[in-house]
């Protein structure tokens, strides 16, 4: 007889069915944030060799650039040597890459089906959208952290004023080309459209940001495509950051990007960068919140 | 109160219309299943009646909240496991759960026992900590299932709960249901093509085309069809088939060499007839009729599972990459 009653016990039966209990929108919005933005880093965690390629890339870069082009180029201004100009580049292009890809994994969930679980649950997408955002930028900065212990011994100068500089910026450029990955992912259905656009959009989007070589010196042509390209802001603001001096804080440096003959300060970089990145991040969400 | 109320539901795609008008009520702790091939509208239904598509026109409830504008609520009293596996591979069972449970604020001191009582429940306990990578497809769709149920939804919609798991899996999954619905007291909506999953349902919608074409349960439908079902072989089937409209006017088809045919009373008629039967009958079979037969009637056509699954077969090995 008790058997009868056990077997048809609730499960775990205790509480009020969730259904019951009310939630307003801003309770939605947050939970999304929230929800999304943790999975983003219980993934990083999980996924190690997601660490050893974000060290692997960098390393790279300073080995095959730095010995490449470094004795070629010898000064690129006073005090400046190759591979200081280079290391903003590489922690500009990192965050680039972290952020858009993160963005765009969208695609993999919408492929491998997580993303029906995510449209399905009682959260907005905006909030969706913000948490694939704030994650994004998360596993972004540990991805510069990662570059940035290589410093020292690279002989790149970084005190406490240059991180706090640079921090505020790496976010906001995660935010915006994270908005920018989730744009393109919300209407992507395949993993081979994503292939394309890393290949034809964001690769010669990357080098031509100057972040690899100043672009103060090279054809009209190329000078104008790279004013065109967003990223040219970010890296420039980065470099910014890192190569001022302290009685120069927000005055051009010797590689400052040149628009309409007048060299862009670091503030006006970041104001660039930030309108581009409220324009992507309403984009992104729209994108999102009406796919079906 | 129903648990689920559709009023005349249309949903369009560009010019295809894949769901053309369809109305039906389920009621609570009722198990209730839509029966049809592959394209005939079963999943875009769900999808609408679970607020991912917004219908085209007309209107339906669930647990009393309005599919197009009361979203939210609709989203929190019901769970779902879809036709393809929606878990986050990278992450353990237990964690997909506690992600689900944090996507809809269960509190934590309801989570934890209810994580254990569905995981015992569905024999995913000592496995709980494992990537769901390494699990079968049964064991996925098990968890599924639990984590469906992790908020105490009123309704649970199963999206062909049992493609591409093997009969005894699917049986395996089908005790577990059966066991959950009557803890639960839950209403079960499902969609399927497996005539044998249909059997499980206490009435059936069969859908074609994007319509209703029959909705009643296994039983009535079954029992319309008009009796049993022979299927007989001679040495000379044409003349079988003569003889069987001539002399008892039953209209038999003959095909792939058997001539086959439904008759009322066929247990007590078939004796009388082999005793009589002029030709020499070289096989002869009897049984009862299936929703199969309820489809063909209907629709002219069988519901083709060789093919469903064929097709099932290479999506999946896409999607292993």
């Amino acid at each position: 007889m008790t058997n009868v009653v056990a077997r048809e016990a609730p499960v775990g039966g205790v509480g009020a069915p969730v259904a019951a209990r009310k939630a307003g929108p801003a309770d939605e919005f947050f939970r999304g944030v929230t929800v999304v933005a943790y999975r983003e880093i219980l993934r990083l965690v999980h996924d190690k060799s997601r660490i050893v390629s974000s060290l692997a890339m960098p390393l790279m870069f300073f080995v095959m650039f730095g010995a490449g082009f470094g004795r070629a180029i010898g000064g690129m201004a006073p005090g400046v040597n190759f591979i200081q100009f280079l290391f903003p580049g590489i922690i500009a292009q990192t965050v680039f890459m972290t952020s858009i890809f993160s963005g765009m994994s969208v695609v993999w969930d919408r492929e491998f089906g997580f993303l029906r679980e995510l449209l399905v649950a009682p959260i907005s997408r905006a909030g969706i959208v913000i948490g694939k955002v704030i994650g994004g930028a998360i596993l972004a900065l540990f991805q510069a952290a990662i570059v940035l212990v290589l410093a020292p011994f690279l002989k790149v100068k970084l005190d406490l004023q240059i991180l706090a500089t640079a921090i505020p910026l790496l976010v906001l450029f995660s935010f915006s080309l994270s908005s920018l990955g989730i744009l393109m992912a919300s209407r992507m259905r395949s993993q081979q459209g994503f292939q394309m656009m890393m290949q034809l959009l964001i690769m010669p989007m990357i080098f031509l940001s100057g972040a690899f070589f100043p672009l103060n010196n090279v054809p009209a042509w190329l000078s104008i495509v790279s004013k065109l390209n967003p990223l040219t802001y970010g890296v420039d603001a980065i470099r910014h950051a890192f190569l001022d001096h302290a009685g120069m804080a927000a005055g051009p440096t010797p590689f400052s990007v040149i628009l309409f003959g007048h060299p862009m300060t670091m503030m006006q970089d970041v104001a660039i960068v930030a309108v581009m990145g409220a324009v992507l991040l309403a984009a992104a969400t729209w994108s999102f919140s009406r796919q079906e | 109160m129903d648990a689920i109320l559709a009023e005349d539901l249309v949903r369009r795609f560009k010019a295809v219309e894949a769901v053309k008008g369809v109305s039906f009520a389920v009621a609570e702790g009722e198990v209730f299943g839509f029966l049809g091939p592959n394209g005939a509208g079963k999943t875009t239904t769900i999808n609408m009646l679970c607020t991912l598509l917004r219908p085209t026109s007309g209107s339906a409830r669930v647990n009393g909240f309005d599919v197009a504008t009361q979203t939210s609520d609709v989203r929190r009293s019901i769970g779902l496991v879809f036709q393809d596996t929606t878990l986050d591979d990278y992450l353990s069972a237990e964690q997909n759960l506690r992600f689900h449970a944090q996507a809809y604020a269960v509190p934590r001191e309801v989570f934890e026992p209810r994580m254990e009582g569905l995981l015992k429940l569905l024999d995913l306990w000592d496995r709980r900590k494992e990537t769901t990578r390494n699990y079968s497809g049964g064991m996925k769709r098990r968890l599924e299932i639990a984590r469906g149920l992790l908020h105490h939804p009123k309704v649970l919609f199963l999206d062909e709960p049992s493609i591409g798991l093997d009969p005894q899996t699917r049986r395996h999954i089908w005790e577990h249901l059966q066991d959950l619905r009557q803890r639960e007291k839950l209403t079960i909506f499902l969609t399927t093509h497996y005539m044998d999953e249909a059997e499980y349902c206490d009435r059936i919608a069969i859908m074609d085309h994007g319509s209703i074409v029959a909705l009643d349960t296994p039983e009535n439908l079954k029992s319309g069809v008009g009796g049993d079902v022979v299927t007989l072989k001679a040495e000379d089937n044409a003349a079988l088939v003569r003889e069987l409209k001539e002399a008892h006017g039953v209209d038999a088809r003959l095909e792939n060499g058997e001539v086959s045919f439904t008759i009322a009373g066929g247990k007590a008629w078939l004796p009388k007839f082999v005793r009589e039967a002029s030709q020499s009958l070289t096989s002869l079979g009897l049984r009862g009729p299936t929703l199969d037969d309820v489809f063909l009637k209907i629709t002219g056509r069988a519901i083709r599972e060789q093919g469903a699954d064929q097709f099932e077969g290479i999506r999946r090995m896409r999607r292993r990459r």
